[in-house]
């Protein structure tokens, strides 16, 4: 049962210490994400039952959505249907244990969902094999039926938290840039869409050049750069209404890489003034401004702490870029990142105890993270152009944008774990780039 | 003659990466021989008339070239802005947007201040000339708006580029 085998170290072939996952030994059904590298966990997830007519098709796709949200993560393995034993037939009949457990089906998740006027309810259960006994407790989510792919994320969540002890991602929406045309005709409009892909949906048309949204903490504002005016100037869109506005405006001067404080009132951007790129912060009501720094060389891509009290930024004050941290209302700045190369686009993580970077060295773009302070780097990923990384609600997964060489490259968007893990790339209708991971719904 | 200076230019940016492959620089000549081709042409149209932004962007010559990550004039580059300047005080009912690029080699939010360094390494050159301030302006596209598509150096030198837009200066 377990085989916990360095089978993918390969991998990690950049990695100091890399997080993975390990099944723990005897006791209750657990993962923990923790050293070392595994066997992602065996689980069964029958079709739910649908309970009145019609929601019969409903249930089985629920039960697909689950499915995709916990064999994606990479941590988790599906037992295929053909080799289920037990049918589930009924939400309230007793679990045959002996049947999953013959084809080592460790955890089962059962569900059922039923329709009536215009609402739908999908109830689940999540069973420890092994032990013979529930995991937590049934819950219940009810809501409209085009809301079904929410419902399933959250049933997914919710298996997720219960086996990892961490909480889950699966019920989140990602704001990004969708890309159509050639290299040097390319269009750029700003989409959301669920954390997998499903329900993109554009917030602005294909006019004027936008650049790297935003979301703030509560996913109900994204800021972001559009060049309306002729100039890049950053707005900020009322993601309910898409309704926007140009946020800081001053004729003839550039602004971009915007980025909300946790409070969800302060922005910090980058202002160029004549050849000088520097950081300021916004309050959002008043728009009153403030100077963070104040040098001659180029200060962008600022990231708050989850606790809003230091900024990480990026800068080339010492001849390349790299990575520094300063307290939110500005000072000394401290230099963090000492590898090979530049560093670029630091964001900090919702857990405050790393930080994601893009890295240029000897030609490639790497993804990578880091302790706050600029230790334990570990690079991610490697190719031709990878940048601007942006995390999971819960700090486990990283998404950025890979573009691919050549006159007919394009941009993709890929999600990787912070073990440098399971790389995917996420499906888009179109090319896409810059994305910003929104909270946990 | 001033093509003459350009090729040079060209040619000293291009023989930065020619350490690295030497075919690439073979190549390039090929293209830069196609270039001066093409801008033996401009004797056509409003081109002629040496008062019009095309006989600006054809025969001054509308573009700087930048080399990796640098925003510093070549002395290439100071002759074309030098006609440019001229052609400019000449020429005083027009007013210029200096628009500012980096190759793809880059992270967006950089490339943006990098183009904005150059474009105003332009402008502050020009304005060094006589120009007044009032009749410049200018705007950074980073990384977006690539005129060649290639990924190697050959396209990434034409990218790295700083270009003056003549505009009508009803405004001033």
């Amino acid at each position: 049962m377990k085989q916990i085998v360095a089978s993918l170290l390969a991998v990690l072939v950049w990695a100091v210490s890399a997080p993975g996952v390990v099944l723990a030994q005897g006791g209750p059904l657990r993962i923990e994400i923790t050293e070392g590298v595994v066997e992602p966990l065996p689980y069964a997830v029958p079709d739910f039952v649908g309970e009145t007519a019609g929601a019969q098709d409903l249930a089985q796709q629920i039960a697909r959505v689950v499915a995709d949200d916990l064999t994606g993560t990479g941590l988790f393995r599906e037992v295929p249907r053909e080799a289920h034993i037990s049918q589930i037939t009924s939400f309230g009949s007793p679990v045959q244990f002996a049947d999953w457990k013959a084809i080592n089906a460790q955890a089962l998740i059962t569900g059922a969902v039923s329709s009536e006027a215009g609402r739908i309810v999908v109830k689940f259960r999540v069973w420890d094999v092994f032990a013979g006994t529930e995991l937590g407790q049934g819950m219940q989510f009810a809501g409209t039926p085009d809301g079904w792919r929410r419902m399933a994320h959250k049933v997914a969540d919710q298996v997720y938290s219960r086996i990892t002890g961490e909480s889950g991602y699966f019920d989140s929406r990602v704001v990004f840039v969708s890309e159509s045309g050639p290299k040097d005709q390319r269009a750029k409009r700003l989409a959301v869409m669920d954390y997998d892909g499903a329900n993109v949906q554009y917030l602005t048309g294909g006019n004027a050049l936008v650049l790297a949204p935003r979301f703030s903490e509560n996913g109900q504002r994204v800021l972001y750069t559009s060049y309306e005016t002729g100039m890049p100037r950053v707005h900020v869109l009322e993601v309910g209404t898409v309704q926007s506005r140009i946020l800081q405006g001053q004729d003839g001067v550039m602004s971009f890489a915007p980025r909300f404080a946790p409070n969800g009132q302060t922005v910090v951007y980058s202002l160029t003034q004549g050849s000088n790129t520097d950081i300021w912060a916004m309050d959002i009501g008043s728009g009153g401004t403030r100077q963070l720094t104040n040098a001659p060389s180029i200060e962008t891509a600022p990231s708050y702490s989850p606790d809003g009290s230091q900024i990480v930024f990026e800068s080339d004050r010492s001849g390349t870029q790299q990575l520094y941290v300063m307290p939110a209302s500005g000072g000394e700045a401290r230099r963090i990142s000492f590898g090979q190369g530049r560093y670029s686009t630091p964001v900090w993580s919702p857990r405050g105890d790393m930080i994601a970077f893009t890295k240029q060295n000897a030609g490639r773009f790497h993804i990578g993270v880091m302790r706050t302070d600029g230790s334990e780097e570990r690079l991610l990923t490697a190719s031709f152009l990878d940048e601007g990384p942006t995390w999971a609600p819960n700090g486990r997964v990283i998404m950025f944008a890979r573009e691919t060489q050549g006159a007919q490259g394009s941009s993709s968007l890929y999600t990787v774990d912070i073990s440098g893990r399971n790389l995917k790339r996420v499906r888009t209708p179109e090319g896409a780039s810059d994305p910003s991971w929104g909270p946990l719904q | 003659m001033r093509l003459t200076a350009k090729l040079t230019m060209l040619m000293a940016v291009l023989a930065v990466s020619a350490c690295t492959n030497a075919n690439r620089f073979d190549n390039d000549a090929v293209d830069l021989n196609a270039a001066t081709g093409s801008a033996g042409g401009i004797l056509h149209g409003s081109a002629s008339d040496p008062s019009s932004p095309a006989y600006f962007q054809q025969t001054v010559g509308d573009r700087v070239l930048f080399a990796v990550d640098q925003s510093s004039l070549s002395p290439e580059a100071r002759a074309t802005l030098d006609g440019q300047a001229q052609w400019l005080l000449t020429n005083s009912d027009y007013n210029a947007v200096i628009e500012g690029h980096a190759d793809e080699q880059g992270t967006r939010a950089y490339n943006l201040a990098l183009g904005a360094r150059r474009a105003n390494a332009v402008m502050e050159y020009l304005i060094g000339q006589g120009i007044p301030s009032s009749r410049l302006r200018f705007v950074s596209y980073g990384k977006e708006r690539p005129i060649e598509i290639c990924s190697d150096e050959s396209c990434y030198s034409k990218n790295r580029r700083a270009v003056t837009i003549i505009s009508a200066g009803l405004t001033g």
